[in-house]
């Protein structure tokens, strides 16, 4: 089936629905999204999203740029965090009037609390920041996005999965899917094309990313040719619940809570003597694993203690009631008698679809932009988060470049051509689907997911180095050949979730290479890249954006700049 | 750890081809700590790919994976291996159509919330910061916004089996959910979408949905609150009739 409009959006978390909102107002918008519309994992944000308000105590977007900044270890680019942190009072408050239903302070206005990385005075001491509704900021926020798109008449397309997006000669003319439940193809024509397909935690076994996060579009968008920036920043949460990785928010710990080791320390006041257990995220999770690994986890094993038992009962069930249940429902634990045990999780992309301040896609160095093709959220790579993001900071990122993206396309509208996607990206989608479903392979996609996940948990997450690094692209491109003939059961066409997870893993795949290649040519710390056998960051030579490509030769690593304007790189203490 | 196998029995239905739902049955082995949804996984993974359900975040949080499991509706991703006997039975949502396996067709369920215009209406020019909302007005919403919208409750409504016109409890709790919004400004017109035959009054208090709502929202009290609000507006409507 063939389907044309203005402006064809695929995924409905914070990022998609902001940018349809917005792209509204101009023309008629398409949103597909291979789960339910409220189903996308912007869903399980829990913590908050940052604004330099004033609510609860004197705030400035001015040292939120700093936070923001000096927490992705200089690599973000600066002009684009002023416009993130400049953008995001009113960002809030726009939020607020479409009817997200945040916590309050006493005087009844948004309640705000810390958050990591977030200071004061240049990081004189921790700030409350962070806007809340309870621990369920994410969920409130996307449903009040989906209930004012819906009535804005925006289209759905629930269960729709892209399987390719057409680019060519730098210009894109839409997309190609399947409609899940049918499994007929369907075609989306558009004058623009809007990728907000989220991140791609589940290239890792321990993650707080949903089984949806495999970062398809990407990879999709890597075999047309478009380059993905900084693959190699990977974030860890440092508190995922031991065993599961599923996240315990930032904000326990900016209520109060606090990591402790085997021999019951506060070991953070050791690392980040200022704001302790509320440092970055990289600080704090390669803290955790140092700690575990010189024979200090809790009982000498691999993991450490979240305790908040030190908060007050009344404020864990009205702040954090849903970390609160998880720990209940999954640990069989009650957090205000016992502390949770804890372990990084594979958390955030720092990296993705390059853009500019208006959610174009770039597709070199130089900054050329793909006609009629834009990215926003967490697929996208501004890059506000450069080598590490600030908690609190990617749902403000979505909601700011999605509006931002949706006012360009918006505004594009009137003199865009109207493209078509030839029957070549059809024929590429029913190739790929066809390859699968009459492939004569007996090895398991899952089995080689799960191999995938794990020697990515091994030897490309909170620490790295050269050997193992190669050793792993070596194990990737092995588990890629053996990708190519594997095979599944289910031959149906409706709803055949296999097929589609065969697909997913051929991305995963994918982009896992990139993440290693991209890791392996940084031979420098910065950020969530830490390398063993190069301890220190090296400005000099290393103060540049990644940009690994596709090309016939394999994958080519390039770089471009970082946007530096009021901020010159220190040494980052907390 | 605590090993343990579990017997899962299964409905099954490929509309490609069967013509009627059959049973499949698998052994599973689970850690006591490991949920449903881990098994499910197990099954998918390595015994039969075929296997088809929805899920998407694994802990509670999209709705993705209600089912009906050993008699109950629940998220297949919050309920642990160490709370089940040892045979655990798997059913698609009642009442809902079946796609295949356990997927069923949502539509019909998400349409009715759009009957309840579920979003803030208020026209009144907006501050230039935010509404001002006291904390124990914003607390009057606290349930009814951790709504997941999964559908076990209204899928467990026998007034739902028996008409399915009826709006059922999850679209009674987005009612709700804006009614107890001091910023919103359209309860009249709300209460006039939910108040009806096929609405709040075919609602008998049978308390199935609380019984089953995993977010243990008081569905029923919600629903308690809609009909107090909706037969005040009537009385006052009268009245108003009277005099005028
Ligand atoms: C547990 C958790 C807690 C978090 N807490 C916070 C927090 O407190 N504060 C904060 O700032 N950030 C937080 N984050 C990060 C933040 O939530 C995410 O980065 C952000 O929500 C991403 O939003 P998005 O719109 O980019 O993508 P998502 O919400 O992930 O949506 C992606 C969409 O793309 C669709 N999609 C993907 N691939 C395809 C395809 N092939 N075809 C069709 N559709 C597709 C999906 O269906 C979905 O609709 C948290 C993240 C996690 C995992
Ligand atoms: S998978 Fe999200 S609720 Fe179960």
């Amino acid at each position: 089936m063939m389907h044309y409009f203005d402006t064809v959006i695929v995924g409905s978390g914070l990022a998609g629905l902001r940018a349809a909102i917005e792209a509204s107002k101009s023309g008629s918008v398409a949103v597909l999204s291979k789960l339910y519309p409220t189903r996308s994992h912007s869903t399980a944000a829990q913590g908050g999203i940052g604004a330099a308000l004033g609510n609860e105590e004197p705030d400035k977007p001015e040292w939120h740029i700093y936070d923001t900044v000096k927490g992705g270890d200089y690599l973000a680019d600066q002009d684009a965090v002023e416009v993130m942190c400049g953008d995001a009072v009113r960002t809030i408050v726009e939020l607020e009037h479409l009817g997200v239903p945040f916590s309050r302070t006493p005087e009844g206005k948004i309640a705000q609390r810390r958050f990591g990385g977030h200071t004061r005075e240049f990081g004189a001491a921790a700030v409350r920041r962070a806007c809340y509704s309870a621990d369920r900021t994410g969920h409130a926020i996307l449903f009040a996005l989906y209930e004012q798109s819906e009535r804005q008449g925006v289209h759905f397309f629930p269960e729709f999965h892209v399987l390719d997006i057409e680019v060519e000669n730098s210009r894109c003319f839409g997309l190609v899917a399947l409609d899940i439940r049918t499994g007929e193809i369907h075609t989306f024509n558009a004058k623009a094309t809007l990728i907000a397909s989220g991140g791609f935690g589940k290239v890792y076994k321990t993650t707080s990313n949903a089984l949806a996060s495999t970062g398809d579009c990407l990879g999709i968008l890597f075999r047309a040719g478009i380059p993905l920036e900084d693959m190699e920043f990977f974030q860890f949460h440092p508190t995922g619940l031991y065993g599961l990785g599923i996240l315990i928010t930032e904000g326990a710990r900016g209520e109060g809570g606090i990591l402790v080791n085997g021999k019951g320390e506060r070991f953070m006041e050791r690392y980040a003597p200022t704001i302790k257990d509320l440092a970055p995220r990289d600080m704090v999770s390669r803290a955790v694993i140092t700690e575990v690994r010189e024979g200090r986890g809790i009982r000498g094993g691999d993991y450490v203690h979240l305790d908040l038992t030190r908060i007050r009962r009344e404020i864990l069930e009205e702040r954090l009631p849903e970390i609160t249940t998880f720990c209940r429902i999954y640990m069989g634990i009650d957090p205000s008698e016992a502390p949770i045990p804890v372990l990084p999780t594979a958390h955030y992309a720092m990296g993705g679809i390059p853009t500019d301040l208006d959610g174009r896609v770039l597709e070199d160095e130089k900054g050329s932009v793909v006609a009629g093709l834009y990215a926003a959220g967490e697929c996208a790579c501004v890059s506000v988060h450069g080598a590490n993001r600030l908690g609190c900071n990617s749902l403000l990122d979505t909601v700011v470049f999605g509006r931002r993206a949706g006012t360009a396309i918006g505004a594009s509208l009137k003199s865009a051509e109207k493209g078509e996607v030839s029957g070549e990206g059809i024929a590429r989608a029913k190739q790929e689907l066809d390859c699968i479903l009459t492939g004569e392979g007996r090895e398991h996609a899952a089995s080689l997911r799960d191999e995938l996940q794990k020697i990515m948990m091994e030897r490309c997450s909170v620490f790295r180095n050269e050997r193992e690094l190669r050793q792993l692209v070596e194990e990737i491109r092995v588990l890629k050949e053996r990708a190519s003939k594997a095979g599944i059961t289910d031959r149906g066409r409706r709803f055949n979730t296999e097929l589609l997870e065969a697909v997913e893993l051929g991305h995963l795949l994918a982009l896992s290479e990139v993440i290693c290649l991209s890791a392996l040519e940084r031979t420098e710390s910065r950020g969530a890249h830490y390398r063993e056998d190069f301890p220190e960051r090296d400005d000099r030579t290393w103060l540049r954006h990644t940009l690994a490509s596709q090309t016939e030769k394999g994958v080519e690593v390039r770089y471009k700049p970082v946007a530096i304007t009021r901020f010159q790189p220190e040494e980052r203490k907390y | 750890m605590n090993r343990k196998n579990y017997t899962f029995r299964i409905q099954r239905f490929d509309p490609e081809k069967d013509a009627a739902p059959r049973w499949d049955e698998f052994a599973v082995a689970l850690e006591s700590h490991e949920r449903l949804l881990d098994g499910l996984g197990k099954i998918k993974d390595f015994m039969d790919g075929s296997l088809t359900y929805r899920r998407s975040c694994a802990h509670g949080i999209c709705g993705s994976c209600a089912m009906k499991i050993n008699g109950k509706n629940r998220l297949a991703c919050q309920t642990l291996a160490r709370d089940m006997p040892e045979t655990v039975v798997f059913e698609p949502l009642p009442a809902f159509p079946v796609i295949k396996d356990l997927v069923t067709d949502m539509d019909p369920f998400l349409e009715k919330n759009a009957e309840v215009l579920p979003y803030l209406m208020n026209d009144e020019p907006p501050p230039e910061r935010e509404r001002l909302q006291s904390p124990d007005d914003q607390h009057k919403m606290l349930q009814a916004i951790t709504c997941i919208m999964c559908g076990c409750c209204t899928s467990s409504c026998p007034s739902y089996w028996a008409d399915k016109e009826y709006l059922g409890p999850a679209a009674f709790v987005k009612a709700a959910r804006f009614v107890l919004d001091t910023r919103d400004r359209a309860e009249d017109e709300r209460l006039s979408r939910v108040a009806h035959g096929q609405g709040l009054w075919r609602c008998h208090s049978i308390y199935n949905c609380v019984e089953v709502c995993p977010k243990e929202i008081d569905i029923t009290g919600h629903i308690a609150l809609l009909k107090r609000l909706s037969v005040k507006k009537e009385w006052a409507g009268r009245r108003f009739r009277k005099k005028g």
